[in-house]
């Protein structure tokens, strides 16, 4: 059996590189699967531990993630049409009209 | 078979009695009016019937809850209802004389002078009879001090609004503020009894940590072992309570007063039940009393006292309904002496057999002002006169029994009702005052209230006398007044309840007869120290003799030789100075005014213009506050203070203000990276903390 540090490092690296990913990049796309890499490093986290701990609570919580991900990602593209629509790009460097 | 849930709907039926003609009222004509008020009481008095028939095969008391109240640390108290045998007497009562009163209202009010086919005033009277009848049922029907006093102060209400009823004009219908006035006067001197009754409450909570009966009562023997000051004090506050409701001395002044009221109001208000509340208080706080032997001493004095103080008054009222009012408040002085002495059992027994007699004196009292003004009312149609509001005519006070005479002949029914009535309340063998008050007197007797004893038999003297005094004025002789020789019988609607009354103020006695003391008996299940009283054969021959000797003496000076018009009371030009006393209240109103009523206007005179005009405006308004502003402004408008200061410290918080603003807005520069960088920054710091603190 692997153990858990395995996955509890994977699931750091894979945070690691989602969090940079949001920080850097420029393309909101990217951002979103940069998110989703996160909350999977999340997910990974959980299974990993209600594993080890024999708890099935994890593992049911990992769907509830996975649902909320899938409705934020329907959201979050509808409102990247809807700005396209108006402003006619998506780079996020020009969504910058609440500056104060 | 027990019918004890029907408790609550003593009050029920009235409430929706009240409400159905609040409601639909305006559409029903008088009759359909009066006769859902008559029947709400009269289904009030079927459930007391059977309340009290649940009782006989049941005697012990039964409690009915219907909702909480107030539940605060030890004390709980809820609307409960208290179904025993001295309740249920009292509900008969009410219930009972109250509906044939409401019967009687009905003719009564239609021809009221003062009426003039005014439907809503109409059915203002009888929304607050009900209101009354539903008052005085959770008085009596209440388990607990405070269930008690909101009853105490609703039937407190009931007679204000009912006094003050015609309240833009007096009792001859010209405008004035009379009625008003004797409303309030009843209202305020009722508030310093029921302040009596509030501290004897708030003590008796200290005390007993409760105000449910049965815990009161349970206690009061262990407290008045340690602590008899306590308990005496209760008691007498108490009695505060009982002579501001029950018309005693010293508060007695406002129910001559409230004789302003209808007729039927004076009947079942301030002669039937109302005023016996006190009464019952004393009767139900009997486990009390029976604790503190000088307290008992002292409200049987003050019984007694008023009995034959009130007696003397009622001896040199002219006003028919005057001279009731004075009887009734001596009658009352009976009853408390009554059960001030313990005898709970006679004091009851009078409280119900006045009910009948007096109820019946008043309501044929109504009926004889009724007759009165109908012969007035004929004759000025005869002469062709304006029916109202003539400035000639004379004013006519249909109450007055100078102007009346001869009746008998003209009032037969209303004659023979009376007659059974004055002679039940002079106490002649064998109509129910006989009986009830001849307890009363024997218990004095055995008690050996001594002083109590005679001050009573002499105001029993006193009552035959005024009650033989009114016959013979108002039925015998010549008629004094036109009106009086064309009065006319009332109708049926009147005389019907006058008859009733009439055929149990000559029964009534049978209620607690010598030897079989039913009444005794049944209220022996709730009062555990009602003694069986024995019948004295002397007490009553001497109370008989008095009467009879009175009624003698009243036939020679106002029977052999009747007064005529305009001819001065024989007992006037015997007495002189005395009658006037009599007649005159022996002062008491205005020593009051001297006393107590004219010192308050000088205080609150003092108030008005020292107080506050010269102290409070003029002083501390103008000088102190308007002063200190001024001064103060004025420092505060000097250059330095103003520019330099005040400015300075506004001018410089609102540059500071600027120059952070200016600073942090660099942090929002629109790059939601940056945005997600800084929340990235704070999480870990965040957790960084958490980790290693």
């Amino acid at each position: 059996m692997v153990p858990v540090s395995y996955y509890v490092a994977l699931s750091a690296i894979l945070f690691t590189i989602g969090a940079l990913g949001v920080l850097i990049r420029r393309n909101p796309l990217i951002i979103f699967m940069s998110i989703e890499l996160m909350l999977n490093a999340a997910n990974l986290a959980m299974v990993a531990f209600a594993r080890i701990y024999t708890v099935l609570e994890g593992q049911i919580f990992v769907f509830f993630v996975m649902t909320v991900a899938a409705a934020e990602v329907a959201v979050g593209l509808a409102l990247i049409v809807a700005i396209f629509r108006t402003k006619h790009s998506i780079n996020i460097d020009e969504m910058n009209s609440l500056k104060g | 078979m027990t019918f004890f849930y029907l408790a609550p709907w003593i009050v029920f039926f009235p409430v929706i009695g009240l409400l159905v003609n609040m409601i639909f009222g305006g559409r029903f004509s008088e009759k359909v009016i009066g006769t859902v008020a008559s029947l709400a009481s009269g289904l009030a008095f079927v459930c007391s019937v059977l309340l009290a028939y649940s009782l006989t095969g049941h005697p012990e008391a039964f409690r009915w809850t219907i909702g909480e109240w107030i539940h605060i640390g030890t004390l709980q108290l809820d609307w409960t209802f208290r179904v025993d045998t001295l309740s249920t007497t009292m509900m008969l009562v009410v219930s009972g004389v109250g509906t044939l009163i409401h019967i009687y209202a009905i003719g009564y009010m239609h021809e009221d002078v003062r009426f003039k086919s005014d439907l809503k005033r109409f059915r203002r009277f009888f929304v607050f009879l009900n209101l009354f009848i539903a008052a005085m049922m959770i008085l009596v029907g209440g388990d607990s001090y405070l269930m008690l006093f909101v009853g105490w102060e609703g039937v407190g209400l009931c007679s204000f609004l009912l006094i003050g009823f015609w309240y833009e004009m007096d009792t001859l219908a010209r405008p004035s503020w009379a009625n008003s006035n004797a409303a309030k006067k009843a209202m305020i001197a009722n508030r310093i009894g029921d302040f009596g009754f509030l501290i004897a409450s708030f003590l008796m909570f200290w005390a007993f940590h409760s105000l449910q009966f049965d815990q009161v009562f349970q206690q009061a023997p262990a407290i008045a072992a340690s602590n008899p000051g306590l308990i005496t004090a209760i008691t007498l506050f108490l009695l505060l309570g009982v002579t501001g409701k029950s018309a005693q001395i010293p508060l007695f002044v406002w129910l001559p007063d409230a004789m302003a009221g209808p007729t039927p109001v004076s009947a079942l208000i301030h002669a039937a039940t109302m005023v016996t509340a006190g009464v019952y208080l004393i009767a139900r706080s009997a486990a009390l009393y029976v604790t503190v032997p000088a307290a008992q001493f002292i409200v049987a004095m003050v019984g007694a006292l008023t009995a034959i103080f009130a007696a003397t008054i009622a001896v040199g009222q002219y006003d028919i309904k005057k001279v009731l009012a004075y009887s009734t408040i001596s009658q009352l002085g009976f009853m408390v002496a009554g059960v001030g002495m313990g005898a709970f059992a006679a004091g009851m027994f009078h409280l119900v057999t006045h009910a009948f007699f007096k109820a019946l004196l008043f309501l044929s009292a109504g009926s004889v002002i009724l007759g009165m003004e109908r012969g007035h009312h004929h004759l000025a149609h005869h002469k062709g006169h304006d029916e109202h509001g003539d400035p000639h005519e004379e004013v006519f006070d249909p109450n007055d029994m100078r102007n009346m005479g001869g009746l008998r002949k003209t009032m037969p029914v209303t004659f023979w009702v009376y007659l059974i009535g004055a002679l039940a309340l002079a106490g002649i063998f064998p109509f129910a005052g006989f009986w009830s008050k001849d307890e009363i007197l024997a218990n004095a007797q055995q008690g050996g209230f001594t002083a109590v004893y005679w001050l009573l038999a002499i105001a029993a003297f006193f009552t035959a006398f005024y009650m033989g005094r009114q016959i013979w004025m108002v039925f015998f002789g010549e008629p004094r007044h036109e009106a009086a020789a064309h009065a006319e019988e009332s109708p049926k609607v009147v005389t019907v309840p006058l008859m009733v009354l009439a055929a149990l103020s000559v029964v009534g006695g049978a209620l607690n007869l010598p030897g079989v003391e039913t009444l005794t008996k049944w209220l022996e299940h709730t009062v555990e120290f009602i003694k069986p009283s024995e019948f004295i054969m002397s007490v009553a021959l001497i109370s008989t003799a008095l009467a009879l000797i009175a009624i003698f003496i009243s036939w020679l000076l106002y029977g052999r030789k009747p007064l005529k018009a305009g001819e001065v009371d024989p007992l006037k030009k015997m007495l002189g100075p005395i009658f006037t006393g009599m007649e005159r209240r022996w002062f008491v109103d205005e020593g009051y005014k001297a006393l107590f009523i004219d010192r308050y206007v000088d205080i609150a005179r003092f108030t008005a213009d020292v107080i506050d005009w010269k102290f409070w405006h003029d002083w501390f308004h103008e000088k102190v506050i308007a002063g200190t502003y001024n001064w103060l402004s004025n420092v505060m408008l000097n250059r330095y203070a103003d520019q330099r200061g005040i400015d300075g410290f506004f001018n410089g918080l609102g540059e500071w203000t600027k120059n952070a603003a200016a600073g942090l807005r660099r942090f929002q520069n629109g790059f939601v990276r940056s945005y997600a960088l800084f929340v990235l920054i704070g999480v870990v710091a965040i957790l960084g903390y958490l980790l290693f603190k």
